[in-house]
């Protein structure tokens, strides 16, 4: 049988260092199917984070061979199997232990963006009508299985740290989901201005790249929000500066 | 005595899939206060994995459809042994609780008009489910979760309980481990409500994730609840099976909802060849009635392939036995066919099965709006759980509850598809609004230290010893039950299969653990051995006794229903001195009401 090295970060929040490891490979196997039979039968304690194997869940994001990934979506006869393969912990969040991060930033954020709020419902039974073609653009934010890579490759978390200014992709894609609802009547534009940071995307467009669920993440979710934040605050000044100044 | 880290709640709930945050929704609009105990994080739950729909009559596709039709579906689905007041409420309430999901922002696909979209499964009469592509679940759970996150629930993530607590008879709290640090927590609640799904790691092919451990059927009986008809586990007719890494992988039912076919490797529908008799009338004459069935003809009767999961699982496997199967043990699932029906099948298929398709394209390099997928059954769904109250879903327990997976009764024998989404919400919301009552009518129960002490100080034990690694021990444990509890049952393998706990149970007592406390995996996996082999030993003693096949339980040895079996469920118990009962317990009386819908739907 075939076999492939994988190097694998163990540490905690004090230390840490890649630690070989060596497993049998068959056929149509993923990362996450080498990470579980190391962990059964050559490290027993090696902490990694996994529910559902299917790309459904979002819990095992990880680096593989530095690019943000899920191992359970990640085929090993996509990576150079004659070189040692490295798994490593997604970068922007603090380290729990090996391959299992602190992502709990994620959930107070969402937190802090305005619930969806219905307008009245459209038919005496309390329910509303809506078309297909009004849905679907919310659909394609609504797969978002909240696996963090996005928010792992944005720069302005991964290298600027800026967790406190802005809330990251996910979380645009999320305000996006709201804000385009057919139904919602709730206003986030100027939260998505001011403690939202949406300013800071500077649309490099990594997120869009490593999204799982193919979410078309800048294009139709972050910049419609620019527009409709510049149309809001930017325009109308921009007209009475204009009058100011004749 | 030590000093845990203590949290108080009026209702607690362990799990946060679909009922376990609906009953937090739920409890928490009533003004109690509520905490939720999840093993994994927040919104990762099984309930993602959950494709086809949810069942619910509201008649938007067909109007022929009600209450009367989904109750008489569920029942004649689980062979009469269902709890006919589950069902009941079941098939009224399920509309509501659909709809008010919308209310909380899920997007549902449209029909035409504007309305929620319901397609074809199984065993259904009339397109009966409400889904989001094939993604349904997830927009269940994120619905859920976003909702419940704005009213105020303490969410203890990857925290796994240990031992649930009493005082004298009624629940007192739960002893749990939070993972990152293997610190205790000790929690102290009026009432609690069981919803950690089902059992499914008990097996090797599974759809189950390694959180299906059985955690709540086991901390239940322990507790002194009963069990009831664990002997019916449902093993889903299409797993992926093809390549290994992905064996046991899900399928959606939902496939053949939209014309898919099952073929064997000589190219013939088998499906055809084999229907019950309770469902010749409901079944299609033709493949060409099939086909219009699948594309919303009132007219047409269902193709054989929507037969329910048991029958479509053996009839894969009688092929597969008798030498008619797909290289890799199963047959072949065919989509790809309705191109000669459809002129844009290749988008169609993808705009429906959006995750099938790319499930299969990237894990296994197959087109499937091309090519043919390989397929074989994967254990699914427990039918069995713990025993509740119809209304209030408390079981024997005073102040213990359960709901979704990990309770029993809605489903019988076999479960519809489509049914268990709307069982979570319809039981979860039930659940959380007894639970709160409950806790809102008794005062705070007392916790028993020495209790608790003693779980703090075995489940530390594994760090002590240099025994077996606890890996290999569910991986026996697995391999055991998949050959001889599996799909096809015997007497002396499932007698093998008991001695085999037995000697499973002793090398459990002696598991060691490597590494310390801290976010690790291998003394999880050493601390959900306990509850794998009770649930095992439960499904075995019940499938040895129910000498008979009925619904998702078949046995090789006595392979016809029989009447007489039909009128008892098959109830668990710890006996005093730990041993484990099966006993029979006479069917609940069925109100005149019901018995008469079953009659005119026949």
């Amino acid at each position: 049988m075939a076999t492939a090295t994988f190097k694998i970060w163990r540490g905690d929040r004090t230390a840490g260092h890649f630690t070989d490891y060596t497993a049998d490979i068959s056929d149509g196997m993923v990362v996450l199917d080498a990470i579980h039979a190391i962990q059964a039968s050559q490290a027993n304690d090696l902490a990694v984070r996994w529910n559902c194997k299917a790309g459904k869940c979002g819990s095992c994001s990880a680096e593989i061979n530095g690019m943000p990934k899920l191992m359970c979506m990640t085929r090993l006869n996509t990576l150079p199997l004659d070189q040692p393969i490295t798994v490593q912990p997604m970068k922007t969040f603090p380290l729990i232990k090996d391959l299992v991060t602190d992502v709990s930033w994620n959930f107070e954020v969402k937190k802090k963006i305005k619930k969806f709020k219905p307008r009245k419902p459209d038919a005496p039974d309390g329910t509303w009508r809506m078309d297909q073609s009004d849905v679907d653009r919310v659909q394609e934010f609504r797969k978002c299985i909240e696996c963090f890579l996005c928010q792992d490759v944005c720069h302005v978390l991964r290298d600027h740290h800026m967790h406190a200014e802005f809330i990251g992709p996910r979380f645009l894609v999320y305000a996006a989901a709201l804000e385009m609802h057919p139904l919602d009547t709730e206003d986030r534009l100027e939260d998505l201005r001011k403690t939202d940071g949406i300013g800071l995307c500077n649309i490099t467009k990594c997120c869009t790249k490593v999204c799982p669920e193919s979410i078309t993440i800048t294009d139709n979710a972050i910049i419609p929000l620019k527009e409709r934040v510049v149309d809001r605050f930017f325009d109308p000044l921009g007209r009475l500066f204009r009058v100011f100044s004749k | 005595m030590a000093e845990y880290q203590t949290f108080e709640h009026d209702v607690l709930i362990i799990g946060a899939g679909g009922a376990g945050l609906r009953a937090a929704v739920e409890a928490s609009a009533s003004g109690v206060k509520v905490g939720v105990i999840t093993k994994s994080l927040l919104g990762k739950a099984h309930t993602v994995m959950a494709e086809g729909g949810v069942a619910a009559a509201m008649g938007n596709v067909d109007d022929r459809d009600n209450w009367h039709v989904h109750f008489s579906d569920t029942m004649r689905g689980g062979q009469y042994l269902n709890n006919p007041r589950m069902a009941e409420l079941h098939a009224k309430e399920a509309p509501d609780r659909v709809r008010e999901l919308e209310a909380w922002g899920a997007v549902f696909d449209r029909t035409p008009d504007g309305r929620i979209l319901q397609r074809n499964f199984g065993g259904h009469k009339y397109p009966r489910l409400a889904h989001v592509g094939d993604r349904t679940g997830l927009e269940m759970i994120r619905t859920l979760q976003d909702h419940g996150i704005h009213q105020g629930i303490d969410v203890h993530m990857e925290c796994t309980v240990v031992t649930l607590l009493k005082s004298g008879d009624r629940i007192a709290g739960a002893f749990c481990y939070e993972r990152e640090r293997g610190r205790y927590k000790l929690f102290r609640a009026k009432a609690i409500v069981l919803a950690t799904g089902g059992i499914g790691r008990a097996f090797t092919i599974t759809s189950n994730s390694w959180e299906y451990t059985g955690d709540g059927h086991s901390l239940a009986y322990h507790a002194g609840a009963t069990l009831m008809d664990m002997e019916f586990v449902q093993f889903h007719p299409t797993g992926m099976i093809w390549p290994p890494s992905v064996r046991g992988l899900l399928v959606t039912e939902g496939v053949r909802g939209e014309g898919g076919i099952l073929v064997n490797n000589q190219g013939k529908r088998f499906m055809f060849d084999d229907i019950p008799a309770n469902y010749k009338n409901q079944t299609a004459d033709t493949p060409e009635e099939g086909w219009r069935y699948t594309q919303g003809d009132k007219n047409s009767r269902r193709p054989p392939e929507l037969l329910t999961r048991d029958h479509v699982a053996r009839c894969i496997m009688r092929e597969v036995r008798e030498g008619r199967g797909s290289p890799h043990g199963g047959v072949f699932l065919d989509i790809a066919w309705i191109k000669e029906k459809l002129p844009n099948a290749a988008e169609h298929i993808k705009k429906k099965l959006p995750s099938m398709y790319h499930q299969f394209k990237q894990l296994g390099d197959i087109d499937i709006t091309t090519e043919r997928m390989e397929i074989g059954p994967t254990t699914h769904y427990m039918m069995g759980g713990v025993r509740v109250d119809g209304d209030t879903q408390m079981s024997d327990v005073p102040g213990l509850f359960a709901a979704g997976e990990c309770g029993a009764g809605l489903h019988g024998a076999n479960r519809l598809g489509g049914n268990s989404l709307s069982d979570l919400l319809v039981f979860g919301k039930r659940a959380g609004e007894y639970a709160a009552k409950f806790a809102k009518s008794n005062s705070a129960a007392n916790i028993d230290m020495a209790q608790v002490d003693a779980a703090a100080k075995e489940a530390l034990e594994p760090f002590a010893r240099t025994g077996e690694n606890p890996y290999q021990i569910q991986h026996d444990l697995q391999e055991m039950m998949q050959d001889k509890v599996g799909i096809v049952r015997l007497e002396n393998e499932m007698e093998e299969a008991l001695d085999g706990i037995m000697k499973l149970r002793e090398r459990a007592k002696h598991v060691s653990v490597t590494g310390n406390r801290e976010y690790n995996p291998g003394w999880h996996t050493a601390l959900d051995l306990n509850n794998l082999l009770t649930v095992s030993e439960a499904v075995t003693r019940a499938a040895l006794l129910r000498k008979e096949s009925r619904g998702a339980h078949f046995r090789d040895d006595y392979p016809l229903k029989d009447e007489q079996f039909g009128t008892f469920n098959l109830i668990v118990r710890q006996g005093k001195n730990g041993e484990m009962n099966v006993t029979r317990e006479a069917l609940p009386p069925m109100a005149d009401e019901l018995k008469k819908i079953i009659e005119e739907m026949k």
